[in-house]
C-alpha cells in the first residue's frame, strides 16, 4: 500500500492503495465515484474516459500512480452549483442518452474537445467531434444525436433531430427525455456493478475452455483450500433443477457429465476478492475426454456428425420450421424469371457496453452483521429488504429469472426476488440466465452477498448471439414484375443450447419471403445444435438475416427483369388486403407503400438539392457512388399462438399538495426508452404533467409481470397495460368524486386533470384524498392481453401487428483500396403511432447504425468451436466515424389495438439496412456480396478480376 | 493476482536503469501501457514485479532541437508529436503515422518510444520514424548510445532493446528542410483488427527535377519494419512522374515479402496496395518537397 494523492473533481484526496491499481478502480471502488463506467478493460471502448490534467484517457488501463499529483475530472465533477453542464443538458435535449452506460465517457471526451476549442477560440465542427470521439463507443444511439448535442453544447444553434409526426395529444406524441436520463448524464445512475453491500464476496466462473468433451472428474479441493475462498460449487451443489432454459430446459446451471461449448460453466467460486476468486479458478482441475466438434449447422445434420445432446431424439436438429403457401410448381411455372442464390450471415454479438453482472443477497442478510449499513442515498426507489434470496442484475426478463433461479434453488418462485438494476444495453443478449443462479447459490451457501461481474472476454465467450445462417433462396417473377413464388431453405446455427433458437428461427422463416404478397411460398428452416456459442435473441430476431437474403435476391430479380428496384418492390409490397406467407390477411396498419414512396422522395431530394437528376450510381475521380435499397417488416409481439400479456400497476398519491403517479411493471429498460412510453401513457390518461409520473421497473416484489422484453412488444403490451391501469384508476377516482357529491357517475367527465359535472369541479388531489379517506385503493393493476394469435401452419393472424420500413443507403467505394463508406441513409418506418418522437428517433438511428455494423464490420468468429473473437478489440461495432447522415421519416398507420395506435419499433430499423448497403455496393462496383460483413480485400480482388459475386464476407474460412 | 506490484516514475535516466537492474528482469519499461498492459492482462506476456515509467524523467517529456536534430523524449506521447508545429512541418510523415494510432485517449498516453520498442513490422509510428531516418538512444548500465533505428529490429515484436534491462531514452531524426518532404499512408480495415493491412512512408529530397535522396519504409512487408533499400536506390536520380512511381512500386514488390495474415489482409491485396498506395505516398512527399507546404493529412482518421 502506498500514498496516492490526486485532485479529484477539485478536491484533494489521499489514498493508501496498492501501486497495482488502475485509475478506474481507484475512482469506482476506492472513491465510490461509480459514474465512470468500465465496458471492456482493454482500452477499446473509451467509455471509462476521465480527464487527467484536462486530457481524456482510458482510466481502465491507466495506472493510478501514473496520475500521482494530477487533477482528475469525472462525470460527477461536471455539475456546478447543482446546474447541469451544457453538455449534460444538450445530451438530455437531444435524446443522446439511451442505456446511458457510455454517456459519461462520451460527455467527458466531448468536454475535453470543447475546452480545447474554446481555449483556441475555434468553433467545433462535426469533423472535430468525429476525430475526438472516434474511439468512444455507443451501441445505442447511432451517434447522430450525440454529434448534434455536442454542437449545441459548443454554443451552436442545433435543434434535436425529430421527424414530423401526427399532432400530439396532451403528452402522447411529444418529444420528451426518458425519465431516467437525468441520473444517467450525471453519473448517479446505478447499474449492477455500482452496488456494493457490506460483507460482499466476489465470484468467478470456471468455464470449459474446450468446445466438446466428457467430464471425467472435477477436482476443487485445492481451490477451496486457497485462503480467502469462501465457496466452490459444482453441479453437485445445485439443490434443484439442474438445467435452465427459456423455452427448452437444456442448459446446465453447472455441467456435470459433459461440456457442449467452450463457455460452459463447470464450477463457481466466491472469495474475499476478485483476484482470489480468479486465482482459485486456476486451481480447479477438470479432467476431460475431448470429443469431436461440430461447428457448422449443415454439417450438424449429417449422419456422422458428433451429437451435441445425445438424449434428444432428432440428433442435432433443434427444430424444423415450415411455411407452406400455395403450389410451388404452379408458382415457378408461372415465372418468367427465376433467381436462386445462397447467402451466408455470420454469428454476431450484441456488444452491449455493460458486461453481465449479478449480485446475490442471501435470505435474512443483515448488513450490520458485517459492520456496515446500506447507504440510503443509493436507494433510488429500491427497498433493501432481504427477507428472501434477492438478485440484483440487469435482465430483460425478471420473472423468468425468478422462476429459473427458484427452480435451481428448489424453492417456490415467491421466495426469490429479482431487482432489475439499470441495464447498460441488452439487445436480446440479456434474456438468458447469466450468473443469476450462480450468485444465488453462492449467496445462500456463504450467507453473504456475492457479486459476479463478467469480464468482457467472458461476456463474449458466454452469452447467446445472433444466429449464423445459410439461406438458399429462389425467387420467381413475371415480366410485369409480379412475384410468383419464393422458395427458401435456411440453416441456423443454434450453438450448444436451445436458448430462443426455435423462436428466432421461426421469425427468420416466416419473414423469408419478405414484406411482399407472394402467392406461392415454401420455406424450410433447420435450427441446429452445434458446439458453437449458443445463439438466441438479438435485435431483429432472425429477420435481419432473412431480410438480407430476400432483398439481395429482389435486386437480382429486378435486374433480370430490367425493372427499377423501387418500382419492382412497390408492385409486390404488402398492403391492406394482402396476405403474408403464413396466410395472415392484412386488415389494417400497413404503411409500407408510403415508406417506400417516402424513401424514394428523399433519395430524389438528395439530387435535387445538388441541382441534378436522380441516378442510382456514378463515379467521381477514383470514387464510385451508388444508392441501394432494402425494405423489411417485423412482427410486434410474441405471436404464433403464444399468450402475450403484460401487467402494470399505476398508483397515485399526493405529496406536498402535488399529485404523483407511479407506473410499476417488470418489463425491462435497456435503453430503448420504455419508461418514457409508460410515463406518457399514464400521464395522458390521468391528465398529469409527464414530469409527475415515476416509473419503477423490474422489481418482482413490487412490479407485476410485464413478460419478456423481446419481440418489440413492450410499447404494445406494457404500454397498453399502463394505459388501461391508468384509465381504470381514473374511472375509480371519478366514481369517488361522484359519490362525494352524491351524483351519478355518468354525469361526470374528465379533462385536463379535472373531474367536472354541471359546473362542479374536483381536481385529482381531492379525488385521491377522498379515495384515501374512504379507504379505497389509489392504485390499480391491469393485466393486458394482446389479441389472440394463431400458431404457424394454421393460417389466420399469426401476429397482432407488423412494423414496416424502407431504407436506402448511399455508399462510396474507393477504387484503390475497396474501402467502403456509407454516406447517407434515408429511412421511413411505419410505427403505428409515435408515442415519443425523441426516443423513437433514437431507436431508429441506433438500429440503423447497428445494422450498418452487420453489413460492414461485425462477425463473431468461431473456429472449431473456439472463439477467435475473444476480446472487444476483435469485434468492431460502428464508431462515430462510421455514422452517415440519417434522414428519417415516421409513417403512422395506426393499429387498432396498440396504445394510441402504436406498434413496435425496437427491431424494425435494424433490419433493412444490411441489404440496402450491400445492394448499393453492388450498384457501385458491380460486385455482389452474398455474405456479410463485406470485406474490402475480397471486394477489391474480385472487382479487379472482373468477378461479379463474392460468396465470402470477412472472417469466413475461404 | 495484480499484474504488477510496484510502479516507478524515476526522475533520471540513471535511476530508471538502476531500477531495472535491481529487479533483474522482473521489471519492465512502460510508456502509455497501451500495448504492454493489454499483453500482460491477456496472458501474452508474464506479469511484472515492477513497471518503470519514463514520462517524468527530466528532459524526456519534451521535443527539442539539438545540433540539427529533432529529438523526441521517451515520455512524449503521440498527441504531443501530432500537435507540435516543428513536427508537422519537418516530420510530416511521423505526424501522419502517429496521428492514426488508436483514438485520442490512446494517443494521449501512448508514446513513440513504446511503439518503436514494441517492434511490430507495421507499427505506425515506427514506419514513420524509419522513413525519416530515425535513430534511437538506448540507455543501459553501460551508458547511452545512439543507433540507427533499423539496426535494433530482429523479428516481429523483437528488438535488441530489452525493456527489462534498458530503455529507449530518445528518438531523433534530421528535420526535413528545403526541397524535402515526407508522407505516410496506410490501409486499415474496419473490422476487428487493430493493425494496418499495410502502411508505408517516404521521405524525399529533390534537386531541381531530380530525386537526390529518398527513404521508404513499408510494413508489414517483412519480419521487421522494412526499409525498402532497393527501391530507394532505384529512385535516386529519377525524375518524379507517375511512371517513375509505378516502376518504384514494382521494384518494391520485388523486395518485400508479403504474407497473408488471417482475417487481416491477403498477400494479393497487399501487393495491390503497394501498387496503388506507394505511388500516392511518393507523389505526396514530392509535392511537399516542391511546395514546402506540409499540412499533415488524415490525422485522427
Ligand atoms: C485501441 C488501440 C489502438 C491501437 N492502434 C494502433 C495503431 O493504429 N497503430 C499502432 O502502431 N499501434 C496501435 N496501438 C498500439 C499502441 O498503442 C502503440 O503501439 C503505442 O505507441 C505503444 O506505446 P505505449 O507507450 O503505450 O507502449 P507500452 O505499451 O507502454 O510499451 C510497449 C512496449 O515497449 C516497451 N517500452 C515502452 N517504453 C519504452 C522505452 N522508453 N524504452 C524501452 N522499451 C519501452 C514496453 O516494455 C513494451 O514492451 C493501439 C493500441 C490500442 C489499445
Ligand atoms: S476503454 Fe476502458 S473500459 Fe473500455
Ligand atoms: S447509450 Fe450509448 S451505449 Fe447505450
Amino acid at each position: 500500500m502506498s500514498d496516492l494523492k490526486l485532485q479529484v473533481n477539485g478536491k484533494w484526496v489521499e489514498l493508501d492503495v496498492p501501486q497495482s491499481r488502475y485509475l478506474a478502480e481507484v475512482l469506482r471502488y476506492d472513491l465510490g465515484l461509480t459514474g465512470t463506467k468500465i465496458g471492456c478493460n482493454e482500452s477499446e471502448c473509451g467509455i471509462c474516459s476521465v480527464l487527467v490534467n484536462g486530457t481524456p484517457v482510458n482510466s481502465c488501463i491507466y495506472p493510478a500512480f501514473k496520475a500521482q499529483g494530477a487533477a482528475i475530472i469525472t462525470i460527477e465533477g461536471l455539475e456546478q452549483d447543482g446546474r447541469l453542464h451544457p453538455l449534460q443538458q444538450a445530451f438530455l435535449d437531444h435524446g443522446a442518452v439511451q442505456c446511458g452506460f457510455c454517456t459519461p465517457g462520451l460527455i467527458m471526451t466531448a468536454k475535453a474537445l470543447l475546452d480545447e476549442k474554446a481555449a483556441a477560440k475555434q468553433p467545433v465542427t462535426e469533423h472535430d467531434i468525429k476525430v475526438a470521439l472516434k474511439d468512444t463507443y455507443c451501441r445505442c444511439t447511432g451517434y447522430q444525436s450525440v454529434i448534434n448535442a455536442i454542437l449545441q453544447a459548443s454554443g451552436q444553434d442545433v435543434k434535436p433531430y425529430i421527424p414530423k409526426t401526427k399532432a400530439p395529444c396532451q403528452t402522447i406524441g411529444h418529444a420528451l427525455p426518458n425519465p431516467d436520463s437525468l441520473a444517467k448524464i450525471t453519473g448517479r445512475a446505478m447499474y449492477t456493478d455500482d452496488f456494493v453491500f457490506p460483507g460482499m464476496l466476489y465470484a468467478r466462473t470456471k468455464r470449459a475452455g474446450v468446445p466438446h468433451a466428457r467430464i471425467r472428474h472435477i477436482e476443487t479441493a485445492e481451490a477451496a483450500a486457497l485462503p480467502g475462498v469462501r465457496a466452490v460449487l459444482t453441479h453437485a451443489d445445485v439443490p434443484g433443477r439442474q438445467n435452465h432454459g427459456l423455452v427448452t430446459v437444456d442448459w446446465p446451471v453447472l455441467c456435470s457429465d459433459k461440456v457442449r461449448y467452450a463457455g460452459d460453466a463447470v464450477a463457481v467460486v466466491a472469495a474475499d476478492s476478485e483476484e482470489i476468486a480468479a486465482a482459485a479458478l486456476e486451481l480447479i482441475k477438470v479432467d476431460y475426454e475431448t470429443l469431436p466438434v461440430v461447428d457448422d449447422p449443415i454439417q450438424a445434420g449429417q449422419p456422422d456428425a458428433p451429437i451435441v445432446h445425445e438424449e434428444r431424439p432428432d440428433g442435432n436438429l433443434l427444430k424444423h420450421i415450415k411455411v407452406r403457401k400455395g403450389d410451388m410448381a404452379a408458382g415457378f411455372a408461372a415465372a418468367d424469371v427465376v433467381v436462386e442464390r445462397t447467402y451466408r450471415t455470420p454469428m454476431t454479438e450484441q456488444m452491449f457496453l455493460e458486461p453481465e453482472c449479478s449480485i446475490g443477497v442471501p435470505r435474512g442478510y443483515d448488513p450490520t452483521a458485517f459492520g456496515g449499513t446500506i447507504d440510503p442515498a443509493a436507494q433510488r426507489g429500491v427497498q433493501y429488504r432481504h427477507d428472501k434470496t434477492t438478485i440484483y442484475c440487469g435482465t430483460q426478463i425478471p420473472y423468468l429469472d425468478r422462476e429459473q433461479t427458484a427452480a435451481a434453488l428448489n424453492v417456490p418462485p415467491e421466495q426469490v426476488r429479482i431487482v432489475a438494476a439499470l441495464m447498460g444495453g441488452g439487445f436480446g443478449g440479456k434474456e438468458d440466465i447469466a450468473a443469476q443462479i450462480h450468485v444465488a447459490l453462492l449467496a445462500e451457501r456463504t450467507g453473504r452477498p456475492v457479486k459476479m461481474l463478467y469480464t468482457r472476454a467472458e461476456s463474449l465467450l458466454f452469452h447467446p448471439k445472433r444466429h449464423a445462417t445459410i439461406i438458399r433462396i429462389k425467387t420467381g417473377a413475371k415480366r410485369d414484375g409480379r412475384l410468383t413464388a419464393v422458395e427458401a431453405e435456411l440453416y441456423g446455427d443454434g450453438g450448444a443450447y436451445a436458448s430462443l433458437s426455435e423462436k428466432v428461427m421461426t421469425r427468420a422463416t416466416t419473414h423469408a419471403s419478405g414484406p411482399y404478397d407472394v402467392p406461392h411460398v415454401k420455406v424450410d428452416c433447420y435450427a441446429m445444435y452445434t458446439n458453437n456459442t449458443p445463439c438466441g435473441a438479438f435485435r431483429g430476431f432472425g429477420v435481419t438475416q432473412s431480410c438480407f437474403a430476400v432483398e439481395s435476391n429482389m435486386d437480382l430479380v429486378a435486374r433480370e427483369l430490367g425493372l427499377d428496384p423501387i418500382a419492382f418492390r412497390r408492385i409486390n409490397a404488402l398492403d391492406v388486403g394482402g396476405t403474408t406467407c403464413t396466410g395472415q390477411v392484412m386488415r389494417e396498419s400497413v404503411g409500407l407503400q408510403e415508406c417506400i414512396a417516402g424513401v424514394e422522395a428523399d433519395m430524389r431530394a438528395h439530387h435535387t438539392a445538388l441541382g441534378e437528376a436522380f441516378r442510382w450510381s456514378w463515379s467521381e475521380g477514383r470514387k464510385h457512388y451508388a444508392w441501394g435499397i432494402g425494405i423489411g417488416y417485423k412482427n410486434t409481439g410474441l405471436g404464433g399462438g403464444a399468450p402475450d400479456k403484460a401487467s402494470a400497476i399505476v398508483e397515485t398519491g399526493v405529496t406536498d399538495g402535488q399529485v404523483w403517479a407511479e407506473v410499476r411493471t417488470s418489463s425491462a429498460e435497456m435503453g430503448q426508452g420504455l419508461p418514457a412510453v409508460l410515463a406518457a401513457c399514464a400521464a395522458e390518461e390521468l391528465g398529469l404533467p409527464y414530469g409527475q409520473v415515476r416509473v419503477l421497473l423490474g422489481d418482482t416484489d413490487h412490479c407485476p409481470d410485464g413478460g419478456p422484453t423481446t419481440a418489440s412488444r413492450q410499447t404494445y403490451v406494457s404500454g397498453n397495460a399502463a394505459r388501461h391501469a391508468a384509465r381504470t384508476l381514473r374511472a375509480r377516482l371519478q366514481q369517488v368524486v361522484a359519490d362525494h357529491f352524491g351524483q351519478p357517475v355518468e354525469q361526470w367527465s374528465f379533462a385536463d386533470g379535472q373531474f367536472s359535472a354541471n359546473g362542479t369541479r374536483a381536481g385529482l388531489v381531492e379525488a385521491i384524498e377522498w379515495a384515501q379517506a374512504s379507504g379505497q385503493p389509489t392504485w390499480e393493476e391491469y393485466e393486458y392481453w394482446a389479441p389472440k394469435t394463431q400458431p404457424l401452419g394454421t393460417g389466420g393472424d399469426m401476429h397482432v401487428a407488423f412494423g414496416f420500413g424502407a431504407q436506402a443507403a448511399l455508399v462510396e467505394v474507393d477504387d484503390d483500396t475497396g474501402a467502403i463508406k456509407v454516406l447517407k441513409i434515408v429511412g421511413a418506418h411505419d410505427v403505428g403511432r409515435a408515442i415519443n418522437p425523441l426516443t423513437l428517433e433514437g431507436q431508429i438511428e441506433g438500429g440503423i447504425i447497428m445494422c450498418l455494423g452487420n453489413a460492414l464490420t461485425e462477425h463473431f468468429i468461431n473456429e472449431q468451436g473456439q472463439a477467435w473473437t475473444d476480446v472487444m478489440a476483435r469485434y468492431k461495432m460502428p464508431s462515430i466515424k462510421h455514422t452517415p447522415e440519417i434522414i428519417s421519416r415516421i409513417i403512422e398507420h395506426q393499429t387498432a389495438d396498440g396504445p394510441y395506435g402504436a406498434k413496435g419499433i425496437g427491431e424494425l430499423s435494424s433490419i433493412p439496412t444490411t441489404p440496402a448497403i450491400v445492394n448499393a455496393i453492388a450498384n457501385a462496383v458491380g460486385v455482389r456480396f452474398c455474405s456479410v460483413p463485406v470485406d474490402q480485400d475480397a471486394l477489391l480482388l474480385a472487382w479487379k478480376a472482373g468477378e461479379t459475386e463474392c460468396l465470402c464476407g470477412w472472417g469466413y474460412e475461404h | 493476482m495484480a499484474y504488477w506490484n510496484d510502479y516507478y516514475t524515476p526522475h533520471t535516466i540513471e535511476e530508471a536503469v538502476e531500477i531495472l537492474g535491481r529487479y533483474e528482469g522482473r521489471a519492465c519499461m512502460i510508456g502509455g501501457g497501451t500495448d504492454l498492459l493489454l499483453e500482460i492482462q491477456q496472458g501474452h506476456r508474464p506479469r511484472m514485479d515492477a513497471l518503470v515509467d519514463p514520462t517524468r524523467i527530466e528532459g524526456l517529456d519534451q521535443i527539442v532541437e539539438e545540433d540539427g536534430w529533432l529529438v523526441i523524449g521517451a515520455g512524449v506521447t503521440h498527441t504531443r508529436i501530432v500537435n507540435d508545429p516543428r513536427m508537422r512541418q519537418h516530420g510530416t510523415c511521423l505526424v501522419e503515422s502517429c496521428g492514426v494510432i488508436g483514438g485520442p485517449q490512446v494517443r494521449n498516453v501512448a508514446t513513440l518510444a513504446g511503439n518503436i520498442a514494441h517492434a511490430l513490422p507495421a507499427g505506425d509510428g515506427t514506419i514513420g520514424t524509419l522513413a525519416l531516418g530515425g535513430e534511437v538512444q538506448v540507455a543501459q548500465a553501460s551508458g547511452l548510445a545512439w543507433q540507427p533505428m533499423e539496426e535494433i529490429f530482429i523479428g516481429p515484436g523483437q528488438s535488441t532493446v530489452d525493456p527489462k534491462r534498458m530503455l529507449i531514452a530518445r528518438i531523433r531524426f534530421r528535420p526535413t528542410g528545403e526541397h524535402e518532404g515526407s508522407a505516410f499512408r496506410r490501409v486499415m480495415r474496419p473490422q476487428g483488427i487493430a493493425l494496418p493491412m499495410i502502411g508505408m512512408a517516404a521521405r524525399v529530397r529533390l534537386a531541381g527535377e531530380q530525386i537526390t535522396e529518398v527513404r521508404i519504409a513499408i510494413g508489414p512487408a517483412a519480419k521487421v519494419p522494412l526499409l525498402a533499400v532497393k527501391t530507394m536506390q532505384a529512385l535516386v536520380g529519377q525524375t518524379p512522374s507517375d511512371k517513375t512511381f509505378a516502376a518504384a512500386a514494382e521494384t518494391a514488390l520485388a523486395e518485400v515479402q508479403l504474407r497473408t495474415s488471417r482475417h487481416r489482409a491477403s498477400a494479393a491485396y497487399r501487393e495491390e496496395m503497394i501498387r496503388t498506395q506507394l505511388p500516392l505516398t511518393l507523389a505526396k512527399a514530392v509535392e511537399r518537397a516542391h511546395t514546402g507546404q506540409a499540412e499533415p493529412e488524415g490525422v485522427g482518421a
